[in-house]
């Protein structure tokens, strides 16, 4: 998981006025993009393409380690032994995704430590749909069917993205991410064969509160993202937000019926014309409360992982005195 | 030719997050290692137990090598043209720049 395709990238501060040498540079570098191929942390770059990409793939960091939080609440409490071993492999690899994400932002020439501090300090944006809160058992499958699933949707594309590092951590993220959705969703239809109609009730309800966040999740309409432009161009984005979104609904709404849900939004419907399932106004008020820090779970999901890193940051210091003596030691040995 | 160092574009590591390493993964005995990622890790133990944990999850590896990111020296991607482009014009370098009679061809 978990990108979400917010058009935040930083306002547009190319200069006016260039040297000669920058502007070849630049020519060469459009060529490049333009050619298909990658660009590797020690190439130039312009400076903007180099904002916009550090801006998403810590965002995306930062979500894949948020989003160990909301399904991490649930492994204590998983059904059977067997739930409980393949969440707490699902939340493993999404903290390992965080790590591969860093490790790629960071040949951008930040830092992780500058990275975690901005996420700490609230400064730094993770995905709108961790701040929402996992009532029930049947949330966990929610999560993988659908929040995976639009995860996926969002993320192949990026596979092919230009900047090199980001593209290859993103196949790997890729590979481990269908198990992720189809674990949740044997995990719904698990319940909706064989399970209480109690059981059964709680997997509708909690589709019904996870489907338009996920859907929020694609990001804001193309109309309204004034840099996917940008981005489309120099090969960080790679298809529309509405695009996706659209690819999503239509693939969801096939599989609800096998699963035997509803999806909640009456005009939801196939258009043969289109070629397309039709869907509902989305509450983009809602999209934009969340981001902006005001979401059902927003101050406790910071809150946790500032309380894990403070109550982890002994273990950080003692590695490091370890490998201090041991190095002080080799060196008078 | 000027050679720049690899992985992270920051020299020195800050103060938390303990040095940077590249690993790489032998995914199953007979073939070579090969790069797959990075990690911070404060000293050797640690950098092979996290890439174990990192980059192994599902049997990609029987093997893991970490290397400190600041003592791999690579060629400067600026001199790539100059430095790698001569063997374009060498192309009797390949098997198939000879046209052998078709009854050896096979060569």
């Amino acid at each position: 998981m978990y990108t979400q395709s917010m058009d935040t990238g930083p306002k547009d501060e190319r200069k006016a006025v260039r040297t000669v040498e920058e502007a070849e540079l630049e020519r060469r570098f459009d060529a490049k993009i333009d050619a298909g191929d990658f660009i590797e942390a020690k190439d130039w770059m312009p400076d903007h393409y180099r904002k916009t990409l550090l801006r998403q793939i810590s965002q995306h960091a930062h979500s894949e380690i948020v989003g160990m939080l909301p399904e991490g609440n649930w492994i204590t409490r998983a059904p059977t032994l067997k739930r409980k071993a393949i969440l707490l492999a699902k939340v493993q690899d999404e903290g390992g995704h965080g790590l591969y994400l860093y490790a790629a932002a960071e040949t951008l020439g930040t830092s992780r430590d500058q990275m975690i501090d901005a996420l700490h300090a609230g400064k730094a944006k993770y995905s709108s749909i961790f701040n929402y809160p996992t009532l029930t058992w049947a949330d966990i499958g929610t999560i993988g069917w659908l929040v995976d699933g639009a995860a996926i949707m969002n993320q192949v594309p990026i596979c092919r993205c230009s900047y090199a590092p980001y593209a290859r951590a993103m196949i790997r993220v890729c590979r481990e991410e269908s198990f992720h959705q189809r674990q949740g969703f044997d995990s719904l239809l698990v319940m909706m064969r064989e399970g209480t109609p109690e059981q059964k009730a709680m997997v509708q309800d909690a589709v019904d509160r996870w489907w338009w966040p996920c859907l929020m999740m694609f990001g804001p309409p193309d109309d309204q993202s004034p840099n996917s432009a940008q981005g489309m161009r120099w090969g960080i984005k790679r298809v529309s937000n509405d695009t996706l979104r659209q690819k999503f609904v239509d693939a969801t709404a096939e599989q609800a019926k096998v699963l035997g849900v509803t999806l909640p939004d009456p005009l939801l419907k196939w258009n043969a014309e289109r070629g397309h399932h039709d869907f509902g106004p989305i509450d983009w008020s809602e999209f934009w409360r969340v981001v902006a820090g005001d979401g059902p779970c927003n101050r406790d999901r910071l809150a946790t992982r500032v309380k894990a890193w403070d109550d982890g940051a002994w273990v950080r210091e003692a590695a490091l005195a370890h490998a201090r003596k041991q190095a002080t030691r080799q060196e008078a040995a | 030719m000027t050679t720049v160092k690899t992985g992270s574009a920051l020299e020195k590591p800050a103060a938390n997050e303990g040095p940077l390493w590249e690993v790489f993964i032998r995914s199953k005995s007979g073939l070579d290692h090969k790069h797959c990622g990075s990690l911070h890790a404060a000293d050797p133990q640690m950098a092979i137990q996290l890439a174990r944990d990192v980059y192994t999850r599902r049997q990609e590896g029987c093997s893991v090598w970490v290397v400190r990111s600041d003592h791999i020296v690579a060629s400067d991607p600026g001199d790539k043209d100059m430095y790698f482009d001569p063997m374009e014009d060498k192309v009797y370098r390949h098997p198939t720049f000879y046209k052998l009679p078709s009854e050896v061809d096979h060569m």
